[in-house]
């Protein structure tokens, strides 16, 4: 297996050209740019396939990836940010016709002010348009999930996230294992559409009224729930033929741990340290990589944390409804039905790049022995690396 | 190299800092390292005082966070020693390679830094010689490797070749060669301790 060091962007470039789309419509935007400049000169230089359309929009550039994907082509694309909340409108409209299509996006804030740097704002704020959505911590993840995204969207019927941290990982050159061209070629097989255009004279996105329109949602919420099997079935896969193993969540020295910290995304990888660091300290505590945000996995989350004393959650973006960050508001949900619930806080931290250290992670569970002690949260959302 | 080792670049907008690092952990890489290789991304200005970063170890780097103690800090522009904070968290048993005229022994006094060590190279005057311009970033990549040992001479300059080959590609070898060149002369000549 070849090794090169790539960055986060390089490595989702890599794996694009290496699945050799159809079709790809794309318009750059920073952070993202390098991933579509990359592949155009892929497309340039003949080394794939590809019909390349350099749209004069991310609207357009997603209306052009869900036209070629109901026209039964293989498709991806790329974006970030603005680019992604400029798409939201066509990011409903790609879920409901179910058209299987990859965006390699990249996690960066969402204007006002502007800042260019990472936060999950853009990629939660799109998290009820049907996608499904994968976090990648570095770019060996960003590399392989890429190439899984493929099959889990072509076998389920619904468009795909694959997100990297801006800058963190987009940007930062790494050591990546890459596979032969004809691997992935093979992992991925031919494309498969339910239905080709060029085959059958059908409508696609016809009106669709009080009659069925409901129905036609029930199935697309039967999807999402038949989803996590495919997720599953194909990280199994990939990890038998690759060694590499993913699926929903990643558990790390969570055995005998009293506290667990979830996060999503490079933080991870941050966290590891810390809690290899806490643990050498005697204290009990454990990592939990939450790397698909959509679906959520809730039934799975409350088995594996209904009888910690404390979850820390680390959110990187906030939900407005001033009950704190997405994940945390979604996981205290999913633990209502635990009859015996452990504490909950949630953190914000990292808010358009705001950089996140080991010593700060390793605080959050050194006031988690507190939170523990007294059985008691006082403040349940706070903030990390904030001047308040 | 048990622990991760971390280097810090300190150089202007235009002077090849992230190119720096990117070579130096793609170069470390090629002895059986992992790294990471990644500048600080602010508003990129030619001119600006700008800083690139790499860390280095034998096992896979999970830190995604920014380096802060620095084992080796490699000073690209003698002017930033005036304004920036370069010798900021610099580890006791650190070292700083310096672009510079000045002797090692005047350096130690003038960032007062008592148990680290200096090292210095005139990388501007070898990279007017051998490309007519001051581009000093291939300078102190061979100085690095000197210092750090972590590649040796003629494993970084065949690694490097092969890597601005692709960069250049096109554009003649004299800038290849000339950046090689300054390599071999800055790793001959880094003088400190």
């Amino acid at each position: 297996m070849p090794i090169r060091a790539l960055t986060g962007n390089e490595a989702m470039a890599e794996a694009m050209r290496q699945i050799n789309p159809d079709v790809v419509a794309a318009y750059p935007i920073t952070p993202a740019t390098e991933i579509v400049q990359l592949f155009a000169s892929f497309v340039a230089d003949g080394l794939v396939d590809t019909e390349f359309v350099p749209v004069e929009s991310e609207h357009s550039a997603i209306a052009a990836c869900t036209g070629a994907a109901a026209a039964g082509a293989r498709v991806m694309t790329s974006t970030a940010s603005q680019g992604l909340a400029l798409m939201h409108e066509i990011l409903y409209i790609a879920a409901g016709l179910r058209a299987p299509i990859v965006i390699c996006e990249v996690n960066r804030s969402m204007s006002s002010p502007i800042n260019i740097h990472c936060d999950h704002s853009d990629t939660m704020g799109s998290r009820e348009a049907g996608w499904i959505q994968i976090f990648a911590e570095d770019a060996q993840d960003a590399y392989d999930l890429t190439i899984q995204a493929i099959r889990i969207s072509e076998e389920v019927l619904l468009p795909v996230i694959v997100s990297t941290d801006a800058f963190i990982i987009s940007h930062s050159m790494q050591r990546v294992d890459i596979l032969e061209d004809n691997e992935v070629q093979k992992f991925i097989g031919p494309h498969k559409s339910p239905y080709s255009l060029f085959e059958k004279t059908i409508t696609i996105g016809p009106l669709d009224l009080q009659d069925y329109f409901f129905e036609h949602k029930r199935q697309q919420i039967d999807a999402m729930w038949k989803s996590p099997q495919i997720i599953e079935k194909v990280a199994k896969e990939f990890a038998t033929k690759f060694g590499r193993t993913y699926g929903f969540l990643e558990q790390y020295r969570m055995e005998g741990a009293e506290q667990v910290i979830i996060a999503c995304g490079s933080t991870c990888g941050t966290a590891r340290v810390a809690i290899d660091t806490l643990r050498e300290k005697g204290i009990k505590v454990g990592l939990l990589n939450l790397r698909v945000m959509r679906p959520f996995p809730h039934a799975k989350l409350l088995e594996l944390l209904k009888s910690f004393k404390l979850v820390s959650i680390l959110d990187r973006s906030v939900t407005m409804s001033t009950m704190g960050g997405p994940v945390y508001v979604e996981l205290r949900s999913a633990l209502y039905d635990a009859p015996e619930r452990p504490l909950l806080v949630d953190y914000i931290y990292g808010l358009g790049g705001r950089d996140i250290d080991v010593e700060q992670i390793m605080d959050v569970a050194l006031k988690g022995e507190q939170i523990i002690k007294k059985n008691k949260v006082e403040k349940p959302v706070d903030y990390i690396g904030l001047r308040e | 190299m048990e622990k991760i080792f971390e280097v810090r670049w300190h150089g202007r907008g235009g002077q090849g800092a992230k190119t720096a690092a990117i070579l130096f952990g793609d170069a470390a890489m090629s002895t059986g390292k992992y790294l990471q290789a990644f500048p600080e991304y602010g508003p990129e200005r030619m001119g600006a005082p700008v800083q690139a970063f790499n860390r280095l170890s034998d096992s896979k780097i999970t830190l995604h966070c920014g380096v802060k103690e620095p084992d080796v800090v490699v000073v690209l522009d003698p002017t930033l020693l005036e304004s920036q904070p370069v010798t900021k968290g610099l580890k006791s048993d650190g070292t700083i390679i310096i672009n510079t005229l000045l002797e090692s022994k005047e350096l130690r006094k003038k960032l007062n830094l008592a148990t680290q060590k200096v090292f210095t190279i005139n990388a501007s005057g070898i990279s007017r010689d051998t490309l007519g311009r001051e581009l000093p970033n291939t300078p102190m990549l061979g100085a690095l490797a000197k210092v750090t040992e972590i590649i040796g001479l003629e494993d970084l300059i065949a690694y490097t070749k092969k890597k601005l080959v692709k960069k250049f590609r096109g554009k003649g070898s004299g800038v290849i060669e000339g950046n090689l060149e300054s390599i071999k002369r800055a790793y001959n000549s880094v003088r400190g301790g």
